[in-house]
């Protein structure tokens, strides 16, 4: 069983919100010069077949629309 | 007696809290987030809503507010707080409250009356529950020590924890007693002509804390 | 891109368009120019197919505070205050990204109410989806849906009503109409109207990126690499934390009086808003595109101007009150720039740090675009298909079984669990408890009902009929809550209006709208259109959305649609002459054809009158329209609801000439179902037909009789959930 873990990001120039909302917020805690902050999922798992992992990410666990995704072999 | 009812950008219910506390008898008024004074205020409620939107995890930012510095320093003097739904994460968040909310068994966000048993009373009450992350948690030495020091406020009635809390938790309190959080929403159980008044008896138990 | 095509027919203008835009504005339209005329003059944001028609609407009437033209319509309700609203579509996003199409259209409606001053206080939602069983309509189910209660929850506005259709002609087009109902003080309401020169055009909200620029990016300079993806026009998110502080922060100016108007940026954004603003003031505007707040560092002239990036408003201010404004807008963490200035040019100006890059006539702009007349030819008949899902010959048993299950008829309840509708304290009657939404306005001394419906199959069966019925239905809705009519918002979809019969569907639906307004006196406050909605297999249902509001003087007195208690007598009462044409068992059966009997607009209206006094009057227990599936299905909802069984008979709508099965499950305007106290229904001029108890659904029909148990009949009500998430 190979085990993955994808993570799954805003594409760059589609809004984040949730990465703005954190970006803006952390000034007012005291954190300053931090930017261009991205929010996304991490999702893991084990497969019998890695070679699947791309369609897998394509139709389930990212929406290709608006997301990307990075396969990390573990 | 004067309530605070905090306002944070994205909170909702604001204003049901501050009107359901006037059909209870009494008085409030909105504290907006940057505020630290509390002076003149008998009491606080941390109310519902999407606080900074939920983003990241809910209540998650709203907990750093000078607001919430100052309702802390409230607690810990004894002051009442409510929090509801949104609010009670914004308490655990903090560390007001023991526990943590998480996302809803059947994953999505519901909006329906629920039946709730007041702990030790035994008291039944129809509220309406709203929210996508109401499952109460924490692990379980935790919840036995909850369940020792009476800090279990409300469950669930049989057939109505639709999102799955741990034994069927519904609000907690603090060990002093006088920090209560609950996932369901009594501002909007307080007008026969929207639903049920139930709701009256959560703010009335509140209200009691100064007594 | 087709090596070749001249740039204004990749962006969509006829060459005749394109050769009046050169005569207006006495020679070629450079790049930034082009990109502008070719949104203004689509038929999105032009009505250039059916602007023509919208004018036989009847839209004045004594309530009217704002009419179309507006950014939402708005009525009087008493005591200084009025009520705003609109509908409007986002079908086509919607049918590419669910979720977010949704939650964009949800945020887009809600910025076209707050920009009139309004309050919102109430969103619903009339959505229309393939069969169930095509996974491609249950993901666009699910994601509308999500997306519906992620915007309306998060930004603390309660969804309190809304349908939801099942066709086969929508599944390559669904429909997505939001509408949104806000409240304000009438005096404290703005106009979009640009005043002032010198006056300064401030952006608030969100900074601008490429979202939403879709077509208009063949005029983009740079070659689009490999490598290019940020450069590619992108999918519109929504951000209702981002919207909810806009709101408040929009709220706060207009009470303290610091705006001079303001509008909010939809479609073809920075464009359409400052060209709308500008023509509806007589002005010209000047804008300077690098004062723009970006969110890519990039972009181009033409893409800030068509950029449809989310939560952002446009406002005029006199000079000596901007850094209140702004002052005001950092309060509520929310974005402002001052971008341009108010002249008296006539001109729409576009700079880039000073130097003109763009520059036309606001008329041409605004109100140069041809209209154009539809050619409408009617068709030789039934132009959808037909699918048979009920074998023949089941029982009158099975019938309403299947009836009751049908997605279209089924309880919506997996649906509006999703949707808080209890925020703000002023809903009396939460979804599928009566017949309309009923929000309390304590401040008025009063109430409102709203009801939003359309039944796009019956009016594919009769286009000018069926549009005439849904008008009908939605007045029958509110007078079952005891609320009178006050306006009307709709949103037309429909197919191809260069075809020859969706171009006669428009027309006869029009006409339709327009009677009926105007024989129930019930004026057109707003509205909207969205056309080309076609698939490979042809064009959708007619699908005209009509949405009414209305005024009741005490929600305290507001009956619902179930039975209340055993014994109560059960009656019929207003002009109901069902038959199977353009029905849901019509439809099961595979036997929809056209052809659908018009309404008695003036019968119903009386009816509508008697049941609307009663419900004021507390003289009925339960009050239900009867609409889809006809009088045993509006039996078996109430019944259910109540949970109480009933045992009726329909003979007296047999002595009206109805065979069984019309009785049973015919369809039409003008029938109402009401329970209460034998004598008082009598006195309304009802006729008694039974009485609520038991715990059986029981209607005599002649040959056509049946009985079903109320838990199997709400089984079969309740099972839209499981079919939704199979």
């Amino acid at each position: 069983m190979a085990k993955a873990r994808v993570l799954i990001r805003p594409k760059e120039g589609i809004l984040d919100p949730q990465g703005k909302a954190v970006e803006r917020a952390l000034p007012a805690l005291g954190f300053e010069g931090v930017e261009h902050v991205r929010v996304g999922r991490m999702v893991e798992l084990e497969a019998e077949d890695p070679a699947q992992l791309g369609e897998l990410c394509e139709k389930l666990l990212a929406n290709p629309l608006i997301e990307d995704y990075e396969i990390q072999q573990l | 007696m004067i309530w605070g009812v905090l306002q944070f950008p994205g909170s909702c219910d604001e204003r049901d809290a501050v009107h359901a506390y006037r059909l209870a008898g009494g008085e409030a008024r909105l504290v907006w987030h940057e505020e630290r004074d509390l002076r003149g205020l008998d009491g606080v409620v941390v109310p519902g809503g999407f606080s900074y939107g939920d983003y990241l995890r809910a209540g998650a930012i709203a907990r750093f507010s000078p607001a919430m510095e100052a309702v802390a320093a409230f607690a810990a003097a004894g002051g009442p707080v409510l929090g509801i739904c949104n609010g009670f994460q914004v308490l655990c968040e903090a560390g007001l409250l023991p526990g943590a909310l998480l996302r809803n068994a059947e994953l999505r966000f519901r909006c329906h009356q629920v039946e709730l048993i007041e702990e030790g009373t035994g008291a039944r009450l129809s509220i309406p529950a709203k929210h996508g992350e109401g499952r109460y948690n924490a692990p379980n030495e935790l919840l036995d020590q909850l369940e020792a020091k009476g800090q279990v406020a409300y469950r669930y009635a049989d057939g109505h924890n639709s999102n799955g809390s741990a034994r069927d938790i519904a609000g907690v309190t603090n060990e002093r007693g006088n920090v209560l959080g609950l996932m369901p929403h009594p501002e909007h159980a307080v007008d026969p002509l929207t639903g049920s008044t139930d709701g009256l008896r959560v703010f009335e138990r509140m209200s009691g804390i100064l007594a | 891109m087709t090596v070749g095509t001249p740039k204004h027919r990749e962006l969509g203008l006829t060459d005749h368009e394109y050769e009046l835009i050169v005569e207006q504005l006495g020679r070629e339209p450079n790049d930034v120019e082009l990109a502008m005329f070719s949104l203004l003059w689509s038929e999105h944001c032009a009505y250039k197919h059916s602007r023509k028609l919208l004018s036989r609407l009847p839209t004045a009437g004594e309530r009217v505070v704002m009419g179309p033209g507006e950014n939402a319509g708005a009525v009087d309700v008493g005591n200084g205050y009025a009520v705003a609203f609109k509908v409007e579509s986002h079908n086509h996003p919607s049918a590419v990204e669910p979720f977010e199409g949704a939650a964009t259209g949800v945020g887009g409606i809600l910025r076209d109410v707050f920009a009139i001053g309004a309050r919102p206080i109430a969103i619903l939602d009339s959505l229309r989806f393939g069969e169930l069983d095509s996974v491609r309509s249950r993901h666009l189910l699910d994601g509308a849906v999500r997306g519906i209660g992620h915007y309306g929850n998060s930004i603390g506005v309660a969804t309190v009503g809304g349908e939801i259709y099942f066709e086969e002609p929508y599944e390559h087009n669904c429909l997505v109409n939001a509408m949104c109902v806000g409240f304000a003080k009438t005096a404290e309401m703005v106009r979009a109207a640009a005043a002032g020169v010198g006056n300064s055009i401030v952006l608030m909200g969100a900074s601008t990126g490429r979202d939403g620029i879709g077509g208009a990016s063949v005029l983009a300079s740079a070659e689009l690499g490999d490598g290019d993806d940020a450069k590619r026009p992108t999918v519109q998110i929504g951000d209702p934390f981002e919207e909810s502080k806009l709101l408040e922060c929009c709220l706060e100016l207009l009470e303290k009086g610091l705006l001079v108007s303001l509008q909010d940026l939809g479609a073809a954004g920075l464009t359409s808003s400052a060209g709308e603003m500008a023509s509806a003031g007589g002005v010209g505007i000047d804008l300077d595109v690098a004062l723009v707040p970006l969110r890519e560092a990039d972009m181009e002239p033409f893409e800030i101007m068509v950029s449809e990036s989310q939560e952002r408003m446009l406002a005029v201010v006199e000079p000596e009150r901007v850094a209140e404004v702004q002052a005001i807008c950092e309060k509520w963490q929310t974005g402002s720039a001052e971008i341009g200035v108010v002249t008296d040019s006539g001109q729409i100006r576009i700079l880039k740090r000073g130097d003109v890059v763009g520059e036309m006539p606001v008329e041409a702009l605004v109100d140069g675009c041809p209209l154009y007349d539809l050619e409408p030819v009617e068709p030789g008949g039934w132009i959808y298909g037909n699918r048979a899902t009920l074998a023949p010959g089941v029982s009158a048993e099975d019938e309403l079984l299947a009836l009751l299950a049908a997605p279209s008829i089924a309880s919506k309840r997996w649906a509006f669990e999703q949707y808080d509708s209890v925020v703000g304290s002023r809903t009396v009657r939460r979804p599928e408890s009566a017949d309309a939404a009923v929000l309390q306005l304590p401040e008025s001394g009063n109430a409102i009902a709203v009801s939003i419906d359309g039944n796009g199959r019956r009016v594919a069966c009769n286009p000018y009929a069926g549009t005439v019925e849904a008008v009908l239905e939605c007045a029958q809705n509110l007078a079952c809550v005891g609320a009178e009519p006050l306006g009307l918002t709709n949103c037309l979809n429909f197919g191809n209006p260069e075809k020859p019969a969706p171009a006669w569907q428009l027309d006869r639906a029009v006409s339709g709208l327009a009677d009926a307004c105007a024989a129930l006196g019930v004026p057109v406050v707003g509205g909207n259109v969205s056309l080309y909605n076609e698939g490979p297999d042809g064009p959708i249902y007619p699908t005209p959305v009509v949405a009414m509001v209305g005024e009741l003087p005490d929600p305290a007195r507001v009956a619902g649609s179930a039975l209340v208690a055993a014994g109560d007598a059960i009656a019929l009462l207003g002009p109901f002459s069902p038959t199977l044409a353009g029905s849901e068992l019509a439809k099961q059966r595979g036997e929809l054809d056209a052809g659908l009997p018009t309404p008695d607009v003036e019968k119903v209206a009386n009816a509508c009158r008697v049941v609307r006094d009663a419900v004021r009057a507390g003289r009925v227990a339960s009050a239900h329209d009867v609409s889809d599936g006809g009088l045993a299905c509006a039996l078996a909802e109430s019944a259910i609801g109540g949970g109480i069984g009933c045992r009726v008979d329909l003979q007296p709508l047999r002595e009206r000439g109805c065979s069984p099965e019309e009785a049973l499950f015919g369809e039409g305007a003008g029938g109402f179902l009401l329970s209460g106290e034998r004598s008082a229904l009598e006195d309304l001029g009802a006729v008694v037909i039974g009485e609520a108890g038991g715990t059986t659904i029981e209607i005599a029909a002649g040959d056509r009789s049946l009985v079903v148990g109320l838990g199997g009949a709400e089984s079969a009500w309740r099972s839209l959930g499981e079919r939704a998430e199979r």
